[in-house]
């Protein structure tokens, strides 16, 4: 994380602590004491996060984390992916959902070991998954009996961007329904990937959809983005995308 | 709205910290290249510290401003938004440098 930063005089300098920039305290110089901390506040989560990577690769297993937002086709997507792959690489999935279990009913079938999570109990539902909530559903997959785990997040692009569960690679669904602007408007998330997946490409013929402007916009956040174009629906682009997730994974002989 | 989420990790941590003294004021620093929302946070700590020896405490809140450094020119450019092209030499082989911070810094404790 940079110790950089620019102040309003513009100077820019290094920090070796970090720094607070204090301002007018007068009103409580007295009767109280100031602790130094400098905790991060993902501390906790990444520590666990990183947990769950050492038991990936104790493994030998690879995580991707699959975000994108509601309805962009993650879970048409995976279920390609899984026909495709079955008897070549054993897949596990975390299915990420607020509510339901029907995402993870469409994946069933296909041979992959599927742990749901619902993140509804707690306060009020969570929008995303955390390494801790990841760190559960590990518990009920059998990890020596994968090669490749792909962990289908929230359907959301701000809050999963956020927060490391111990993946190796991130990728993200986005469909071309939703407008070439969205880089601009989400750019941590688009930022965070190492791979846009830009689906659903059988309806541009049927759309006012700038895929020029979408992918400038895309390089403008995220500069060294791989980009794989896909239909779910009619399958193009799919061996593409099982390819990059095959990317590292072993698979046993 | 993980900041409700956030809230409680920064519990955890301030309580830690704090070892039962009173606490006035949680200063955080907060990168404009996070997606925390200042005022969101802050609502969200009085739900969340409601009822609790938090409850009267403050969050507050120091942006850091994002910046880049280009690889190929060395310019450093401070981020007004997201695009993340350098301002001297248009390159796009840059890196970020200021504004992922997310850090609780000190605590304002009542004196013991």
């Amino acid at each position: 994380m940079g110790r950089f930063h620019r102040h309003e005089d513009g100077q820019e300098h290094a920090h070796d602590e970090a720094h607070v920039d204090r301002g007018d305290h007068s009103g409580y110089a007295t009767g109280t004491d100031r602790v130094e901390i400098l905790e991060r506040v993902f501390e906790e989560n990444d520590r666990t996060a990183a947990a769950n990577r050492a038991d990936f690769d104790a493994a030998g297993v690879i995580a991707v984390n699959l975000m994108s937002s509601p309805g962009a086709g993650k879970t048409a997507l995976l279920a390609e992916t899984l026909r495709r792959l079955r008897g070549t690489v054993r897949i596990g999935i975390v299915e990420g959902d607020i509510e339901t279990s029907l995402d993870a009913e469409r994946l069933a079938g296909f041979g992959a070991q599927i742990a749901l999570l619902n993140t509804a109990n707690g306060f009020g539902g969570e929008c995303h998954l955390d390494a801790p909530m990841v760190r559960a559903a590990l518990g009920r997959l059998s990890l020596g009996d994968i090669d490749l785990l792909v962990v289908e997040n929230v359907g959301n692009l701000v809050c999963p961007a956020e927060f490391h569960v111990g993946e190796h690679r991130r990728a993200m669904v986005y469909s071309i329904t939703e407008g070439e602007e969205k880089p601009l408007k989400y750019p941590v998330m688009f930022r965070s990937v190492d791979l846009v997946v830009v689906n659903k490409m059988d309806l541009l013929p049927h759309l006012d959809f700038d895929l020029a402007a979408f992918r400038a916009n895309l390089a403008d956040v995220n500069p060294r983005v791989r980009v794989i174009e896909t239909s779910a629906r009619d399958g193009s682009g799919v061996d593409e995308w099982c390819e990059w997730l095959r990317e590292g994974v072993q698979v046993a002989a | 709205m993980h900041e409700l989420s956030i809230c409680r990790s920064i519990v955890d941590v301030v309580d830690r910290h704090a070892a039962g003294r009173g606490v006035e004021v949680i200063n955080l620093q907060v990168g404009e290249l996070r997606q925390i929302v200042p005022d969101t946070l802050v609502y969200c700590w009085t739900l969340v510290t409601a009822d609790t020896a938090l409850a009267s405490s403050q969050l507050r809140v120091d942006r850091v401003t994002a910046a880049i450094r280009c690889k190929a020119c060395g310019h450093g450019t401070a981020l007004t938004g997201p695009i993340l092209v350098c301002e001297a030499c248009d390159g796009r082989d840059v890196e970020i440098v200021a504004g992922e911070e997310f850090l609780i810094t000190s605590l304002e404790l009542v004196e013991a």
